[in-house]
């Protein structure tokens, strides 16, 4: 890549330069939609079949933290934009600025998911021997951190769900093995775009991006909007099935 | 090709502030909408809320209603493409009568060889 943003020959114009390497961008984000498309197929065949599992596996999932990592990522895709803005009215102080709080932002939904991640295994709700989905309703003093109102319900829900489909324990792993992959996936990716944050920053710091040559900004806030889109579609997916009751 | 033809776009951030605040909402949508027993259309109403969601973010967050032809086209293939595999897996499996000929997917009664706990 060209770093101070020179005109290649095989183009005419910086513009057609720039749209060229967009162009490959998208292409790319194209493949990471049939890569995700594929995984979601699968999620919502196996949901289909086993809804009573899955829909009780989604209740076990905590919504306030789904929620608030919902709000947080979207805020982070808002600061993002602003420093593709920043690059493109040739703003410099800003860029820094905006990239830092879009990497913060990033890292808070890191630490959510961590916190997520971690009940899940107190709860022993990862896929495994010790697995059990009726563990906080037959255990309630071990999971002090869930509500003893929603825990009645679960109750009552486990022996709905149970009369329904006897081997809701082994398909309640099924959604939590999709659970894990799939969120997984997700925060690999994110991890991905904060180590190209970063590297952003230290180059923005320098005052490399210009109105003239701000590609790499714009690439990396391309991704980092589609990494924003898978997460829009996992949330309702994993969180909020059959949430009325 | 003139010099001064097709200039880059450059979004406003009063554009950027309406989109995040109209995500925002519709997540709060979203969120609602599940504890309303719409029976099998809660996932109907979910989905739409996310691509409603999605199509924003590519718009205006991602530039494309400013992209070049050849940008779109790509992603219109794409999205196609996406559904030419969901809509080709999800009619076999709807309409699929396995060796029995039992309708697939059958959710009662159904087990896993190695679901036996001990």
């Amino acid at each position: 890549m060209h770093r101070t943003g020179a005109l290649y020959g095989q183009f005419k114009t910086l513009e057609q330069q720039k749209d060229t390497a967009s162009l490959g961008m998208w292409i790319f984000l194209v493949t990471e939609v049939m890569f995700f498309g594929g995984i979601m197929l699968a999620y919502t065949i196996n949901r289909h079949t086993y809804f009573h599992a899955f829909a009780m596996g989604s209740n076990t999932l905590s919504l306030k933290l789904g929620g608030f990592n919902t709000v947080v990522l979207l805020a982070s895709s808002f600061t993002m934009a602003m420093a593709v803005w920043s690059a493109q009215v040739g703003k410099k102080k800003l860029i820094p600025l905006f990239l830092t709080l879009t990497i913060v932002l990033g890292f808070v939904f890191f630490g959510v998911k961590y916190v997520e991640y971690a009940q899940k295994f107190h709860h022993h709700l990862v896929p495994g021997k010790s697995f059990d989905i009726s563990y906080c309703v037959n255990h309630p003093n071990q999971c002090e951190d869930v509500d003893g109102a929603e825990l009645d319900v679960e109750r009552e829900e486990i022996a709905k769900a149970l009369a329904a489909d006897p081997d809701l324990n082994a398909h309640a792993q099924l959604y939590y093995s999709a659970y894990f992959g799939m969120t997984g996936l997700h925060a690999l990716h994110m991890v991905i775009g904060a180590g190209l944050l970063l590297w952003l920053l230290r180059n923005s710091l320098s005052g490399l991006y210009t109105p003239e040559w701000n590609t790499p900004v714009d690439l990396v806030g391309l991704y980092w909007h589609f990494v924003d889109i898978v997460w829009i579609y996992l949330f309702p997916l994993l969180y909020l099935i059959d949430r009325h009751k | 090709m003139s010099e001064h033809e097709h200039t880059e776009h450059i979004v406003a951030p009063g554009t950027y502030l309406a989109i995040i605040t109209t995500l925002l909402i519709l997540t709060g949508l979203t969120v609602a909408a599940a504890y309303v027993n719409l029976g099998r259309f809660n996932i109907v109403v979910a989905l739409a809320i996310a691509t409603v969601k999605a199509t924003l973010v590519v718009l205006f967050f991602m530039h494309a209603k400013y992209s070049p032809k050849r940008t779109k086209l790509v992603i219109m293939a794409g999205i196609f493409w996406l559904i030419i595999l969901l809509f080709m897996t999800l009619s076999d499996y709807a309409s699929r009568v396995d060796y029995r000929g039992v309708r697939y997917p059958m959710t009662q009664n159904i087990s896993l060889g190695s679901s036996q706990r001990s």
